[in-house]
């Protein structure tokens, strides 16, 4: 055989390569996606319950303005991200918001007994578990892809083909710490 | 063994079981035929027989285990604590969200069943919601949903329904040779005769249903939940909870046991054939040594 077979062997190996590898990898981006969307369906019930919640509290607590404004501020950006690292940043600043305004209700006795406020509570409380939940499925198709698309030989052809690594969705360490309890 | 194994596994069982069930039947069928002079035509009539009776059991198997443990389908406003729990675990591992039953019984157990991930219902008892916390529910919920994941719902259930059937009509004939004997003797004969034969392979049968079960299928469902919640020790409270529970289920048979979490069964002659659970001392040691 010539060298030429031989090139032509080693080229025919490598595109079909090529095909498989970027099968895997859309495959893999598909289920990215997938999981993106399951977490954009329960940051958009976040920020939908929000309006409800406000026009709630504002019915007793008048006065806490900043706070209102804040909350209001965190849902435009939410709903306003393009990408996950700004939905991630939004919804960071949404939990950060709400916590201060559940902690002032706490001064408000009436608006607490409210059974309109406990339930939007309660759903809000849902909602960011299932946020919880989507972001750990969401996280795991990330590592998977992105070890797909960052080990050898992969790594010289990924780029190639167009893929980048997928961004995680994470939670501020100032959010996931433990609220303190005083007495 | 992967999710990816376990699923091709799962498959492979599937066929061998709906094999073994259709050879069975139709030399039952042969035999039987064989009594009223056309063995052939027996084993032909077992032969549709068995056709229309696995098609009904792919299609209808989770109702008829449904039935069988008297389980009342529930909706969000029923228990919504229950509900939003697997609502967030099927979130968490990206299947679409089965169907939830609950059977009215102070026992402490579960089980999964459903031909698909599309159609999957998961089952608790009464006894299992009031007595377990919190985190311990979710594990127990987490090992059911893994098992819908997995695939391992389809071939537990076909086992149910197809080997189940032979198992329940050995029963049968078993009984009504025993009782029915001495008042009529001539059409007696027969079914004595089955029922011997039957008797004499339920060994066998109870070998078709081991094929389908498989010990290391609880514990990859144990060590997926685990994944699934984050935290081992919830599981692991709840089987030790769950094993400690005295109080047997009503409505369940031989045929039916191997879906639940914890074996159902404490004694009969089938029990201790139908060893198809691992130890939950076992499963509780490798749960909290990872």
């Amino acid at each position: 055989m010539s060298i030429t077979n031989y090139v032509l062997i080693v080229l025919g190996a490598i595109v079909l390569f090529a095909f498989w590898l970027y099968n895997s990898l859309v495959r893999a981006k598909t289920r990215v996606e997938e999981a993106w969307s399951h977490i954009d369906v329960q940051l958009n019930r976040r920020a939908d319950l929000i309006p409800n919640l406000l026009e709630t509290v504002k019915g007793y607590a008048k006065h806490e303005k900043g706070i209102f404004e804040n909350v209001t501020k965190a849902r435009s950006a939410l709903l306003g991200a393009k990408s996950v690292k700004e939905s991630e940043e939004a919804d960071n600043m949404l939990t950060g918001a709400l916590k201060t305004l559940f902690a002032v209700a706490e001064n408000y006795p009436n608006l607490k007994a409210s059974d309109n406020f406990k339930e939007l509570q309660d759903e809000l409380s849902d909602t960011e578990n299932k946020i919880a939940y989507a972001r750990q499925f969401y996280n795991g198709n990330v590592r998977d892809f992105n070890i797909l698309i960052k080990s050898f030989p992969n790594v010289l052809l990924a780029s190639v083909l167009g893929f980048k690594a997928a961004e995680f969705f994470q939670v501020s360490q100032e959010n996931s710490k433990k609220p303190e309890v005083k007495f | 063994m992967t999710l990816y194994h376990q699923i091709a596994e799962n498959r492979r069982r599937t066929f061998f079981l709906f094999f073994f069930t259709f050879l069975i039947i139709i030399s039952l069928g042969y035999l039987f035929g064989a009594f009223y002079g056309d063995s052939y035509a027996g084993a032909l009539l077992a032969f549709i027989f068995t056709i229309f009776y696995s098609l009904i059991s792919y299609f209808f198997s989770a109702n008829i285990v449904l039935a069988i443990s008297g389980a009342k389908p529930i909706e969000k406003k029923d228990n919504p604590y229950l509900y939003r729990m697997v609502e967030n675990l099927c979130i968490g591992a990206g299947i679409p969200l089965p169907k939830i039953y609950i059977i009215d019984e102070p026992a402490l157990n579960a089980f999964a069943t459903g031909r698909d991930q599309n159609h999957g219902v998961l089952v608790v008892t009464r006894g299992l919601l009031e007595s377990l916390e919190n985190e311990e529910l979710e594990g127990v919920l987490a090992h059911e949903l893994s098992h819908i994941q997995n695939q391992d719902i389809r071939v537990m259930t076909l086992a149910a329904v197809l080997a189940g059937a032979i198992v329940m009509l050995a029963d049968i004939f078993l009984r009504s040779s025993r009782w029915g004997s001495s008042r009529s003797r001539k059409s007696g004969g027969i079914l004595i005769l089955i029922g011997l034969i039957l008797a004499l392979l339920s060994p066998l049968f109870a070998q078709l249903i081991k094929l389908a079960i498989s010990r290391q299928r609880e514990f990859l469902a144990d060590s997926a939940g685990a994944l699934l919640t984050r935290y081992p020790e919830g599981l692991a409270k709840a089987l030790e909870k769950i094993s400690k529970d005295p109080m047997p289920l009503q409505n369940v048979s031989e045929a039916t046991a191997h879906l639940y979490i914890k074996n159902p069964l404490t004694k009969g002659m089938f029990a201790s054939m139908f060893s198809t659970h691992p130890p939950v001392e076992e499963r509780i040691k490798r749960l909290r040594a990872s």
